[in-house]
Order: structure tokens, then C-alpha cells, then sequence
């Protein structure tokens, strides 16, 4: 262990401007075989597009890359591929309408005679899912599976090309406890065949239980690199945001009496979806909604907002029933939901942030009644500048922004409606330690603010730390309902959802 | 505003071809209180393909795309024809082809949004059986009518300039009205480029598919109103024959992504006007009759791939290298012709 081998893969001063920006300027970067590495930085620090840099998709701009000793650029990620660098992005970029067999074997069909050998492509690519632990039906489309087995067959799409290096960029985000230790079992063991990982998380604990060393980088610049064991995790953070972070407790001081139920569901359910529930959300409260990936947290969710039907149950709001059959009906009742999935869900790809922001106002007033300009501007800027959206440019289209600011401009389209039940699926997935203490604190100032939220976290801390009450959940079931009081911790949590609610 | 510049450089390209061929071919004369002149003419006779692109631009725009307005102009002009030829006065004419315009776009709009058949395949229908219906009000005939009210719309002047020039003028006013004044073509943008967020930020995605199909109906039942009264006739079978195709090609040319979401009504006029300067270039310029399809082709060929960045950038890069995506461009891999 101490004698440190050669680096398989050397980055030194690398550099990159984008208009406007410099994105990168003089990071260095060493991968040694047999390491996992973690890639550390907020939102924005850089992260993807050094790796984007280094896989050939954007051309570095300065500085130089050594694959095994040798000076190299890639032109493209299929150069990259080639020369044994494989990638498994944030966001799954499969094609959701083929097979599994055929996401995981795509440009590398097996042939017979030019033909693909169908047969000895299932074959493969069941073994590629066995050396996963995977056991899946590689005939079926991929879009049968849900979002993380959707990302675990990327993992087998990557390890398959006989890599040097595997570049993993949040390939957690969408899992759940089990499939992390799975996928950890899985990167542990291609660690021992040498290959040296690249991994980026913003989840510390999971930092901290696979990676050796790790480097850091903020706002475009490097920090510097660390052993992981060296490096406590209060110092990791502080070097991430270049400032100590002060500590979040439960955000909630005093206990508050709720008695003016906003929205109650009876019994309200859709076949196969979700189990018929009843939850009841008081204005000013924050509902927490735990439980694993798959549990029918989302299927609650849009059952509110009226994005599914209901097949059973009826919906008050305020004390009068109402049939929430579409997002409008419920956007007319002040029920706004920021989805899980902001690529499929929330984003319009092509727009401004302006126009993405000011999109749900826009939709609730109809095409004839204009948000006046003005008007447009003053709110795109109260929001850009109180979710802190960077960059701080309206006219900016919102794909090219980060994860986490793309996340905060679909928060930004909901909160100039003014909603009184905000419905937050996942708002902190995959950004990063200051955005999301801020959303965290945003939630918690809206609630005091008199505004109900229900809000879905697979970070049971999170959900505990920021709610009034925990609703718990398992197998497309509600199976709990507990007070977060003194006595309520994560371990508590745990506990109920393993034990379907039969202990409490 | 820079995606116009391409179009634009190339349309300068092609009038400035002509002015070699043609020294005359940028004087515009008064003739009998009339605007005569080369460019007048390809504005008045590119008039009916700008009006079915500006509606085929919106359509586009939502990630659709409208066959039939082709079979929509014939129809439109059989219909205003026979009322004519019936008696019937020139106003109750007009407004019962567009009327009938309309459904028939609303029809395409209820296929697509509705149901949910693919935009290409719910409009193959009307493209198919509109011609049959164009035939069916015209008794398989061609309709003369001797109308001079009528004759205005696609022949008439109206203080020196051609009416078909206003009329598009007016058009084009009214959609940039409607979209980029009032919020139609956000939403439809947005529509277009995403549908499922839009619905779940609340845009109601089926009625506003509806109207842009109604929409493009319309321009293309007015488009078929100028083509017939231009030569004072209604013929089923081959008015508007191929102008889907004209116009899908305009607005392409003009920027607007076939995948849907941004769309230029700039660039569409420009587009139009391309293809309409390329037609009068061809003949202006003597190309044989026998091989005008295949040079039209070519110069298309051509503008497409000047319109290409990434086509643009191994040119210049020389060949080999691939093009740098910018981040704009690493989501979404687009057809941008």
C-alpha cells in the first residue's frame, strides 16, 4: 500500500473558457490504478467539465493529458472509449426504446457474417449484468426497468469496454441504499483489477466509505488533491465551499400546532401505482415522505397534482372536495410540484431561464395575457438573485446551466405562482452541499411563511431535519405515520420502513 | 438574430447570380399605376408559399408537421370557385372556404392532440383524401369563374403594390402578433420542446396543437384562394401541388429544427423567398426545362449544408476532426440543416 505506482492517467494545468466563463484554469489530475478517486466541488466547481474535457468532448483549452505515459487528446468520447477511458454520466443517455442487451452491446454488436448474432448478444450481455449481480431480461426494453436499474445497466455498458479508467459522474443519485452497496461491491472489485475509478458524489458518506484519495476543485480552480483518510469530512466541506459551513440542525425551533387542514386525501389511490392512502397536509406544515426508491413516493406525489388519475379516493382542498384530474385543476387550487426527473419533467431544453421561470405564470394567465415584460424581468430577477442562479443571466438558455441551477430555476417557476402546497420530489438530488443547505433553508422559511410543503427525499436526514411530520412508506404503501418529535431518528426511521410500520 | 444571417447571405447570393445574368434585374418600374419588376415578381408569386410556411413554421414548432396543406389550397380554391360560379357574392365565398379551412385544420389538430396519431401520419390522411374532396367540389372539372372582385386577392393592386404582397404583409403581422407579442409562441416553443414539462407547469399542450394545425389550414386556404384567383380557376389536382414540400423545406432553411421548439418567422420569409428566387434564377438564367428539378436540388443541397455548424466547422477545420460541440450542443444532438 505505501508505495504509490505510477499514475495510469495524468492531467496537469488544464484549462477552459467558455464564452464569458473560464470553466477551467491550470487543474491537475492524477488516477493511479487500483484507486478509487473521488472528484470533489460544488455546483459549477468545474467537475463535469473537466471530465468532459478529459473524454473528448469539449477540446481542452490549455494544458496537457498522459494516458499510460503518453501524451494524448481525444477528439471525441469514442476516442476516449478506444483508448480505455469508459464514462457513465449523471443522467442515464440510453435509448430508452431498446432492449437491454441492445443499450448495453450498442456499436459493439456481436457479428456473424456482418449480421448481428442476436443470440450471442443476449448471452453477453447477461454475463455483463451477472458480473453486476444483475439479473435482468436483456430482451426487454429498457424502459421497462426503473431509473436505477436504468443506470446500473449503464455501469455494464461501460465496464464492458475493457477500461483503463471508469469515469462514474453521480451514479448514485437515483439509487437506493441496497443498490449503492451493490454497486460499490461492483467498483471494489474492478479496483482490484486495477482499473483506477474516477468517481463523483456529492453524497460525503459514500465519499468516504470508497474512495482513496480525492481531488478538489472550486470555481474552476484546484484545491488540491488528498488522501480520503487524511482529510476529515468538516474540512472536506469547508474546502469545497472555501468557508466553514455553519451547522444545520433541525430547522424548526418551537413546535407548531396545525389546525387548518390545506389538503386531505381519502383513500385516494391508482391501480398499481399506489395503494389507497389518506394524508392530510395543514398549511404551514412540512410533510416528509420517507421511504426507498420505488415505494410510491413520486405516485403520491403526482396523484396530488393531478399528473396521474386517480382511480379511487376523493381530494379537499380547504375543506371543499375537488377533482384534481389535470396540473391545471390542481395549479388553480395552488398546488405546485417540482418532479423528480427535472430533464423528462421539468425543463424546456430550448428556452431562456427567463422563460423557463416565468413558464407556469405564463400557462395559469393562457397565451392571450402576456406576463408583462417588465414584470417578467422583475420577478426572473427577485428569483435568480434570492436561489442565487448562476449564472446570474436570464437571456442564458437553461440547458447549458448545472444540475443544481437547473434544479433551482424549476423552483423558481413555482414559487412566483405562490402555491400554498408545494410539492418538492427530490429537490436536492445531485447538487451540492451550499445549494442545498440553501433549498433547505428556502423550504423552511416558506413553511413559516404559512406555505404547506410535501417534501420527498431518499436522504432520511434531510426529510428528519427539515419536517413536521414523517409520513413512511414501502411497497407502494403507506404504512406510517410519526410526529417528528425528540424521540424520532434516522436509525428510528429505518427501522419503520424495513419493518413495514408493524413496530410502531 | 444570428441564425438569419446564413439564409440572408445566401439569398443575397442568389439575387446578385441574377443581376449578372440580368442587369435589369433589380429595376422596378411603374407601369399603369402598377410595380413591375423582377423582385416584385417573386415576392407576388412567392406570396402563397410564404403563407403555407409561416403556418407550416408553427406546427413545426410544436414537433409536428402538416401534409396536407397542399390538398388544403386545392380545396380552398375549388370551394371559393364554385360558390362563385354560382352566384354567390365574392365575401360569402371567401368566408366559406376558410370556414372550411378551418374544420379541416381543427381536424388535423383533433388526429394529432386528440388521439394521438402521429402528426405525419394524421395529416397523410387529409393530404390523400383532400384531393379527392378538391375533385369532389369541383366535379373532377376545372372551374372558371369571371370574377373581377375575386381576381383582387391574387392579381389586384392596391396603391401600386401587388394585393398578394399585403396580404402576406398582414399575415405575417398578425402571427408575429400572436406569437412574439402575446405569449403563443412561447408556449408553443415550449410545447415543442418539451411536452411533458409543459404539462405539468400547466399549458394546456392540446389546444394549442389544435390551433397552430387550425392556423396552418388557414394560411393555406387563403394560400389557395391567391393561387385561383391568380388564373381565375379551380383545379383539384394540381393546385398546390408539392408546396408541403416547399414550405417544410422553406421553414428548415429558415432555422426552425424539425425536432421541434424554437422556431424564426424571419427565417421562414427568408426561406420562402429562397425557394422562389431559385425558381425565377432557374428560368431567368436559361437552365434546360429537362434538368431544372435536379439543379434546384443541387442549390438546396448546397444551402443546407452552409447552414450546418457542424458542417460549417470540418470545412473550415479541415477534415478529420470533428466539430467542437459547444455546451449547447451536448444534450441534444439536433438536425439543424
Amino acid at each position: 500500500m505505501p508505495v504509490v505506482p505510477e499514475p495510469v492517467l495524468t492531467m496537469s494545468g488544464i484549462g477552459k473558457q467558455f464564452p464569458g466563463v473560464a470553466a477551467l484554469d491550470g487543474v491537475d489530475l492524477r488516477l493511479l490504478p487500483g484507486e478509487v478517486h473521488a472528484l470533489m466541488g460544488e455546483n459549477g466547481a468545474g467537475k463535469s467539465t473537466l471530465i468532459k474535457v478529459l473524454t473528448g468532448v469539449h477540446p481542452a483549452d490549455a494544458g496537457t493529458v498522459e494516458l499510460g505515459g503518453a501524451a494524448v487528446a481525444f477528439a471525441s468520447p469514442l476516442e476516449a472509449q478506444r483508448a480505455g477511458i469508459s464514462t457513465v454520466y449523471q443522467e442515464v443517455n440510453l435509448c430508452a426504446n431498446l432492449s437491454v442487451a441492445e443499450n448495453i452491446l450498442l456499436g459493439r454488436e456481436p457479428r456473424r457474417m456482418g449480421r448481428i448474432d442476436w443470440k450471442r448478444m443476449r448471452a453477453r450481455a447477461g454475463e455483463l449484468l451477472a458480473r453486476l449481480e444483475l439479473s435482468l431480461e436483456v430482451a426487454a426494453p429498457l424502459s421497462s426497468y426503473s431509473l436505477a436499474v436504468q443506470q446500473m445497466v449503464a455501469i455494464a455498458r461501460a465496464v464492458d469496454i475493457d477500461a483503463r479508467v471508469l469515469i462514474l459522474d453521480e451514479p448514485t443519485s437515483s439509487l437506493d441504499a441496497d443498490e449503492v452497496a451493490q454497486l460499490f461491491r461492483v467498483m471494489r472489485r474492478l479496483k482490484d483489477e486495477g482499473i483506477a475509478i474516477l468517481f463523483v458524489s456529492h453524497f460525503l458518506d459514500q465519499i468516504y466509505e470508497i474512495s482513496d484519495r480525492m481531488t478538489i476543485l472550486r470555481n474552476g480552480r484546484l484545491v488540491g488533491e488528498y488522501l480520503t483518510r487524511e482529510l476529515p469530512q468538516v474540512e472536506l466541506v469547508a474546502k469545497m465551499i472555501g468557508q466553514e459551513l455553519a451547522v444545520l440542525e433541525r430547522l424548526h425551533g418551537e413546535a407548531k400546532v396545525f389546525d387548518r387542514p390545506l389538503v386531505e386525501a381519502r383513500g385516494l389511490g391508482r391501480v398499481g401505482a399506489i395503494e389507497p392512502f389518506s394524508l392530510t397536509v395543514h398549511e404551514g406544515e412540512v410533510v416528509g415522505l420517507a421511504g426507498l426508491l420505488g415505494s410510491g413516493r413520486t405516485e403520491i406525489a403526482r396523484l396530488l397534482f393531478g399528473a396521474d388519475h386517480a382511480s379511487t379516493g376523493e381530494i379537499a382542498v380547504g375543506g371543499t372536495p375537488q377533482s384534481l384530474r389535470t396540473p391545471r385543476a390542481a395549479m388553480a387550487q395552488k398546488i405546485a410540484f417540482c418532479s423528480e426527473n427535472r430533464k423528462a419533467d421539468g425543463l424546456i431544453p430550448d428556452l431562456t431561464v427567463r422563460e423557463n421561470i416565468i413558464l407556469a405564470l405564463q400557462a395559469t394567465r393562457g397565451w392571450t395575457r402576456p406576463v408583462p415584460r417588465d414584470q417578467q424581468d422583475e420577478l426572473v430577477d427577485r428569483y435568480v438573485k434570492a436561489l442565487k442562479i448562476s449564472p446570474p443571466n436570464p437571456e442564458h438558455l437553461v440547458r447549458n446551466l448545472s444540475g443544481g441551477n437547473q434544479q433551482k430555476v424549476v423552483l423558481a417557476r413555482w414559487l412566483i405562482l405562490e402555491p400554498r402546497l408545494l410539492i418538492l420530489d427530490e429537490p436536492t438530488r445531485g447538487i451540492d452541499v451550499g445549494a442545498k443547505a440553501e433549498i433547505q433553508r428556502l423550504v423552511a422559511e416558506l413553511s413559516d411563511g404559512g406555505m404547506a410543503v410535501l417534501f420527498i427525499s431518499a436522504e432520511l436526514e434531510e426529510v428528519l431535519r427539515l419536517s413536521h411530520k414523517v409520513q413512511v412508506l414501502r411497497d407502494r404503501r403507506l404504512v406510517a405515520e410519526l410526529p417528528n418529535d425528540a424521540g424520532l431518528t434516522s436509525d428510528v426511521l429505518m427501522e419503520t420502513i424495513a419493518s413495514g410500520g408493524r413496530a410502531s | 438574430m444570428r441564425r438569419l444571417v446564413w439564409p440572408a447571405v445566401v439569398l443575397v447570393l442568389l439575387l446578385a447570380l441574377n443581376l449578372f445574368f440580368t442587369p435589369s434585374f433589380f429595376s422596378i418600374e411603374v407601369k399603369d399605376g402598377h410595380l413591375y419588376g423582377s423582385l416584385i415578381d417573386i415576392l407576388r408569386f412567392g406570396a402563397p408559399l410564404i403563407l403555407v410556411s409561416l403556418g407550416m413554421t408553427l406546427v413545426i414548432a410544436t414537433g409536428g408537421i402538416d401534409l396536407s396543406v397542399g390538398s388544403v389550397v386545392a380545396i380552398s380554391g375549388a370551394l371559393a370557385c364554385l360558390q362563385i360560379s354560382q352566384d354567390a357574392s365574392v365575401f360569402t365565398a371567401v368566408t366559406l372556404a376558410l370556414g372550411l379551412c378551418l374544420v379541416l385544420g381543427a381536424w388535423n389538430g383533433f388526429l394529432v392532440a386528440g388521439i394521438g396519431i402521429q402528426p405525419i401520419i394524421a395529416t397523410l390522411i387529409l393530404m390523400v383524401a383532400g384531393r379527392g374532396l378538391a375533385q369532389l367540389i369541383t366535379d373532377g372539372q376545372i372551374i372558371t369563374v369571371n370574377s373581377p372582385a375575386y381576381k383582387v386577392i391574387g392579381g389586384g393592386y392596391w396603391l401600386t403594390v401587388p394585393f398578394g404582397i399585403l396580404i402576406v404583409l398582414g399575415v405575417l403581422a398578425i402571427t408575429a402578433f400572436l406569437t412574439r407579442r402575446l405569449a403563443l409562441g412561447l408556449l408553443i416553443e415550449s410545447v415543442g420542446s418539451n411536452a411533458e414539462a409543459s404539462r405539468l407547469a400547466g399549458i394546456r399542450a392540446r389546444g394549442i396543437i389544435i390551433m397552430v394545425y387550425a392556423f396552418a389550414a388557414l394560411c393555406a386556404g387563403v394560400a389557395g384562394l391567391m393561387i385561383s384567383s391568380n388564373v381565375s380557376s379551380a383545379d383539384g389536382n394540381n393546385a398546390g401541388l408539392w408546396i408541403e414540400l416547399d414550405a417544410i423545406l422553406a421553414v428548415v432553411i429558415g432555422g426552425t429544427s424539425l425536432a421541434g421548439g424554437r422556431f424564426s418567422l424571419g427565417g421562414t420569409v427568408l426561406g420562402a423567398l429562397i425557394i422562389q428566387t431559385l425558381t425565377t434564377t432557374i428560368y431567368s438564367i436559361g437552365v434546360p426545362p429537362e434538368t431544372t428539378l435536379l439543379f434546384k436540388a443541387l442549390v438546396v443541397t448546397a444551402v443546407c449544408l452552409v447552414q450546418s455548424p457542424s458542417f460549417r466547422a470540418k470545412v473550415l477545420r479541415g477534415r478529420g476532426r470533428t466539430a467542437p460541440p459547444g455546451p449547447a450542443a451536448e444534450k441534444k444532438v439536433r438536425v439543424s440543416l
